[in-house]
């Protein structure tokens, strides 16, 4: 089980590293996107899959079938950062368009007074 | 009271909160936040003066015993850090009063610098590495805040990179914690220190310390990645910049100093060694842009970068000399930055602009301000009674103990390109024909001034009193030389 999310989260990775090179500012912003989502679940597989019951104490469940508890509470706490900051850049992207009056990277370069 | 460490992330973090309520009320969050910032000055002396008494102060939140709560500690490193940003953030507090803006000052400006001044004083103080990455968040939240602060044009494009840049560097961060905790499985720095020699798989351990170096090198701007930092720095107005150039990147050197000295030395041969390579190249980076820009807040900017390597330098050593140098340069740099980018804020204000070329015979009009600023580059450049001297001789005398002798020969030679670029602003600015300057109120004026000469006299002190502050800086390079003091403050209970 390991190995497959470990190749589903390379392939996510990937294409955030895809996404992330290209010109558009929105599809810089969904590369960002799968990048947590890569994250998020890199997270989750390395603190181990095993363990089927939830992390809840009920009767009749012995320690070892738990699922740790740790990785999800910090998965928690990832995704409403990344969330957070994901919305502060929506709302950047979308005032800098109106300003700037492009979303082309290769259009926001240098300052003004280049040298 | 054994929550005192806690009080420098609290104190800011509720005036913060309150400074929310009525952001249109100037005076009050005028004076709010420069009582709210001064009061964590105060507070970070009175955890000096318990951590000088008492030894390395460690609290796990809730009580809970130490690996499975998440624990703070403050040892004589993070208490000087947090002394040095308390203190700097104070200052451009008073600074911003007639340099940001009124506009700026009413949409949340102060309550912005105070949940900066949160999560860099968590950052320095915590002892757990996923809390780490939330208080880098807290700070790098308040950071884009401010960069964007104002919305002008440069600066929309800017903190575009610089967001995703960040969020980037998060990512890895999230990515690195996930490997860490799947080799070691657990999150305490204290009780990875105590389990990391355990494992005898080291080649992982490396790879997992390499990628340390990548996440915490994005925030400290090393090497191959720093392209972010001058183009994003250049665009906010000069406080915030201050507090930036001051603040930021050095959470990300405190990171690494604090990472590579206590928990990832299984292979010394070759993490510190690649630390020592690195830093010795942005040094030579950063010369290169000192030098080549005719712009006062590129200049400085570029010398943030070849700080940051002369730190990082001096750690990778991990001898008492190196480790001790880079602590008082650390600090040092901290405070002249800040100086430094306060007096080429005035300058700029003067002549309405920050190109070299344009400016001209400032001495004859404003001496004092001249002079001061005289004192500061040669500060920074580490002329012998100033302050920049005695971390950079530490330093230099480490690398020479240690196995990368050349190194200290860069550093010792760029000292020299360090004095150029920043005496080239003090010979363009301030001699030669003199430019029609903008007139400006005196009061403002001297609202600007003073702070910046306070600061300039502080950095003077802490060079020429540098016996008196040595006990403090020893104190705390005993600390992270040997990692079972800390281990132990925090896993006794």
């Amino acid at each position: 089980m390991e190995i497959i999310m470990s190749v589903l989260i390379g392939l996510l990775f990937m294409a955030a590293v895809y996404l992330m090179l290209s010109k558009s500012l929105i599809r810089i912003i969904i590369g960002t996107g799968l990048l947590s989502h890569g994250a998020h679940l890199l997270l989750l597989t390395m603190g181990g899959l095993s363990g089927d019951a939830p992390p809840v104490v009920a009767d009749g469940v012995s320690v070892a079938d738990y699922a740790d508890p740790l990785p999800q509470a910090l998965i928690l706490t990832a995704i409403v950062i990344s969330f957070a900051v994901t919305s502060f850049f929506l709302v950047l992207a979308y005032r800098a368009y109106q300003e700037l009056g492009t979303d082309n990277m290769d259009l926001l370069r240098g300052t003004e007074d280049h040298e | 009271m054994s929550n005192l460490l806690l009080f420098p992330i609290i104190i800011p973090l509720i005036f913060a909160t309150v400074l929310m309520i009525f952001p249109k009320n100037l005076k009050m969050q005028r004076w709010i936040a420069v009582i709210g910032a001064a009061s964590t000055f105060v507070a970070g002396l009175f955890l000096l003066a318990k951590v000088q008494s008492d030894g390395v102060q460690a609290v796990t939140l809730g009580s809970w015993p130490a690996p499975f709560g998440i624990s703070m500690v403050s040892d004589m490193l993070s208490v000087l850090l947090v002394l040095s940003s308390s203190l700097i953030t104070l200052f451009v507090v008073v600074y911003s009063y007639s340099t940001i803006g009124i506009k700026r000052e009413q949409s949340y400006y102060y309550p912005a610098v105070l949940f900066l001044m949160t999560g860099v004083n968590g950052a320095f103080t915590t002892g757990d590495i996923f809390n780490l990455f939330v208080f880098v968040e807290v700070l790098l939240m308040a950071s884009y805040a401010l960069i964007v602060h104002g919305g002008e044009k440069p600066q929309l494009r800017e903190s575009i990179k610089y967001l995703l840049v960040n969020i980037i560097s998060s990512a890895l961060f999230v990515a690195a914690v996930a490997f860490l905790y799947s080799v070691t499985g657990t999150l305490n720095m204290a009780d990875l220190a105590v389990k990391i020699p355990e494992i005898e798989a080291t080649g992982i351990l490396t790879v997992i310390a390499v990628m340390f170096l990548v996440v915490f090198g994005f925030k400290a701007a090393i090497f191959p990645l720093y392209f972010w930092l001058p183009g994003s720095y250049h665009a906010p107005p000069v406080p915030i910049l201050a507090l930036f150039g001051a603040l930021l990147t050095k959470v990300g050197v405190y990171a690494i100093m604090r990472t590579y000295t206590l928990f990832f030395t299984m292979n010394i041969g070759f993490t510190h060694e690649l630390l020592a390579i690195i830093a010795i190249l942005t040094i030579l980076a950063g010369c290169v842009g000192a030098l080549a820009y005719f712009d006062v807040k590129k200049i400085i900017i570029y010398n943030i970068i070849i700080a940051v390597g002369v730190i990082l330098f001096g750690v990778s050593q991990m001898n008492e000399a190196g480790i001790e140098g880079s602590i008082f340069y650390l600090i040092h740099d901290m405070l002249i930055k800040a100086a430094l980018f306060f007096l080429v804020g005035i300058v700029a204000v003067l002549f309405g602009t920050t190109n070299l070329r344009k400016m001209g015979g400032l001495i004859k009009t404003y001496p004092v301000l001249g002079w001061s600023y005289l004192v500061a580059a040669f500060g920074l450049a580490g002329i012998p009674p100033l302050s920049g001297f005695p971390g950079k001789l530490l330093i230099v005398q480490g690398g020479f103990e240690g196995p990368q002798f050349w190194g200290s020969i860069v550093i010792l030679a760029t000292s020299l390109i360090v004095l150029l670029s920043v005496v080239r602003i003090f010979i363009y600015a301030f001699w030669g024909e003199p430019v029609e300057t903008v007139p400006l109120k005196k009061s403002s004026y001297y609202q600007m001034f003073t702070p910046t000469v306070v600061l300039v006299a502080i950095t003077v002190f802490f060079g020429v009193g540098a016996e008196l502050f040595m006990p403090f800086i020893s104190g705390a390079g005993e600390v992270l030389l040997n990692p079972s003091i800390y281990i132990d403050a925090v896993l006794k209970e």
